[in-house]
């Protein structure tokens, strides 16, 4: 292993669901799961990266402190990040950082959410500056109404079907129904889908992704740690990417009400979700055909289609084709969503891309049980956060 | 449902709803010419540009549809909702000069059956919602009568 290598030492989850305990329980469980996993004591973690939460008042600001106080204080360094979905990798990130500039040996990354029910509805009071306040009180315009404008775009342009839509959905299901993570196991039928509530035309209640309660933590260690514990093959972080948009972004993103102009800057050659797993390739020095897998956000159903084409797995357009050929299910050249993906978890929000690297790290140890991917040898993550923050992580073994 | 209440715009500065041409007000910088809504007025968007000063234009009052949908169920505050609910569409739609993509609901009646990416849509103003003492006005768009 090369020196400025880091590498996963241990991973755990806590179950996703509508618990409605306080969120420090499910990091907690999560962080006491990925240590145990890792052989680690919480007494020796150096640095404590947490993924924070706005939904939980102000110990969710401060993930960071709250979980290792929660753990005990042990005198670690700590760090808190936010980005929106994406908080999980950019915590990941926060601890490689410090492991690959030789300020800590072993880190601890948790991030965990406690959800309310229905829309995700922007913070209480009058907000009239903020943009995230503003699209709904202006235009009613909720989460899935942006999903829905990406899925309609693509029915349109590429002759997508809502039952291509639905497909994707019955996969996930198939995917995650024996998975003890997941909230949501129950296998499906397309026509079940399609006789679910419309909730923003052209996507349905089952294909929109739900939000749940969860946690997921990840034990990062430097590769002399990882020796010294006698780890000498493993899962190694490959890259990690959160890339924000480049100007002028062409795609309509939550909360904003319009797209950058492209009237005087012309448009960059990829766009935004294109450079995400781009960025992440070019770091581990990969592309699309050496992966074995990949986790995707499927905000909602129709989306993962467009990640196929954003991940490189396929052309613009050829999604439905590799849906339809099985490229992408459990057996195939590169399954999508081993682990039910967020049709079958609804979104943590912060533990949501942790419990990507969670999945991934199983599939690449060999350890997935029923939802094995074959000789999994390469996987990548993908993700995308409110506000331009976008998520992908590339582990090897 | 318009009423004898006054009427005004249910955010301050974003359209120009008075007069036969209702439209958009975008920021122009003063100093590359990037076009920015809602209406910059501290920093241009321009990575290249570090200008501070911005005009406001009019948008372009008709576009094509970038894309669209509806919301079925009532969305939660602050949004403020009919009752008894009645979905409304949305869309979002490609002004060409301008080269950007603005969203906007769509205009009262219009269903997603009745628009297909493309289509020239106008904007319009309508009732958002409205209060004891007033009717909180916003821009939609409606497709162009053929």
């Amino acid at each position: 292993m090369a020196r400025d290598e880091v590498v996963i030492l241990g991973v755990g989850m806590h179950p996703w669901g509508k618990w409605g305990q306080n969120f420090v329980e499910y990091g907690v469980a999560a962080a006491r799961a990925a240590l145990a996993d890792a052989g680690v004591a919480w007494t020796d973690i150096q640095f404590v990266s947490g993924a924070c939460t706005m939904r939980c008042g102000y110990p969710g600001y401060v993930a960071g402190a709250t979980f290792a106080q929660a753990l005990g204080w042990n005198g670690a360094r700590i760090a808190s990040s936010y980005a929106a979905c994406a908080s999980g990798s950019m915590a990941l990130e926060a601890a490689r950082a410090q492991i690959r500039s030789g300020r800590c040996d072993v880190a601890l990354v948790v991030g965990a959410d406690t959800t309310p029910k229905g829309f995700l509805a922007p913070q209480a009071g009058e907000r009239p500056n903020d943009p995230d306040w503003l699209r709904f009180r202006l235009l009613g315009a909720t989460n899935p109404t942006y999903f829905a404008l990406y899925a309609r775009r693509r029915m349109d342009l590429y002759g997508t079907t809502e039952r291509d839509i639905a497909e994707v959905r019955v996969k996930n299901a198939q995917h995650g129904f024996t998975n003890p993570y997941a909230r949501y196991r129950q296998e499906l039928t397309v026509d079940a889908v399609l006789a679910s509530n419309m909730v923003a035309d052209p996507l349905r209640l089952l294909e929109i992704c739900a939000t749940s309660d969860g946690g997921a933590a990840v034990v990062v260690a430097s590769a002399d740690y990882a020796r010294k514990k006698g780890v000498t093959s493993g899962v190694k972080i490959a890259a990690v990417s959160t890339v924000t948009p480049s100007y002028p972004s062409d795609q309509i993103e939550m909360p904003d009400f319009a797209t950058d102009s492209w009237a005087v800057v012309p448009r960059p050659g990829h766009a935004f979700r294109d450079s995400v797993a781009r960025a992440a390739y070019e770091e581990a020095g990969l592309g699309p055909e050496d992966m074995s897998l990949a986790e995707v956000y499927d905000l909602s159903s129709a989306m993962e289609l467009d990640w196929y084409e954003q991940l490189g797995l396929a052309e613009a357009g050829e999604g439905e084709r590799l849906l339809h050929d099985g490229v992408t299910r459990l057996g195939g050249r590169c399954p999508v969503n081993t682990s039910g993906g967020l049709a079958c978890f609804g979104e943590a929000v912060p533990a949501q891309a942790l419990a990507q690297v969670c999945e991934v790290t199983w599939q690449l140890r060999g350890t997935a049980g029923p939802r094995q991917v074959k000789n999994a040898k390469t996987g990548i993550t993908a993700n995308q956060g409110l506000f331009g923050h976008g998520s992908s992580v590339i582990l090897t073994r | 449902m318009s009423t004898d209440k006054p009427k005004v715009p249910a955010v301050e500065g974003w359209f120009e709803s008075n007069g036969p041409n209702p439209h958009l007000i975008g920021g122009q910088c003063e100093k590359c010419g990037t076009i920015s809504f809602p209406r910059e007025k501290s920093f241009c968007k321009n990575p290249s540009c570090d200008s501070t000063s911005f005009r406001a234009v009019p948008l372009s009052q008709r576009g094509t549809i970038w894309s669209y949908t509806n919301a079925c169920y009532k969305p939660p505050a602050p949004y403020v909702a009919s009752d008894p609910y009645v979905p409304f569409g949305i869309a979002a739609v490609e002004l060409e000069k301008e080269g950007m993509v603005v969203m906007g609901q769509l205009a009262h009646g219009v269903r997603v059956e009745d628009v297909r990416v493309g289509m020239e849509v106008e904007l319009v103003v309508e009732t958002l919602f409205a209060t004891e003492e007033k009717e909180l006005l916003v821009w939609k768009w409606k497709p162009v009568a053929s």
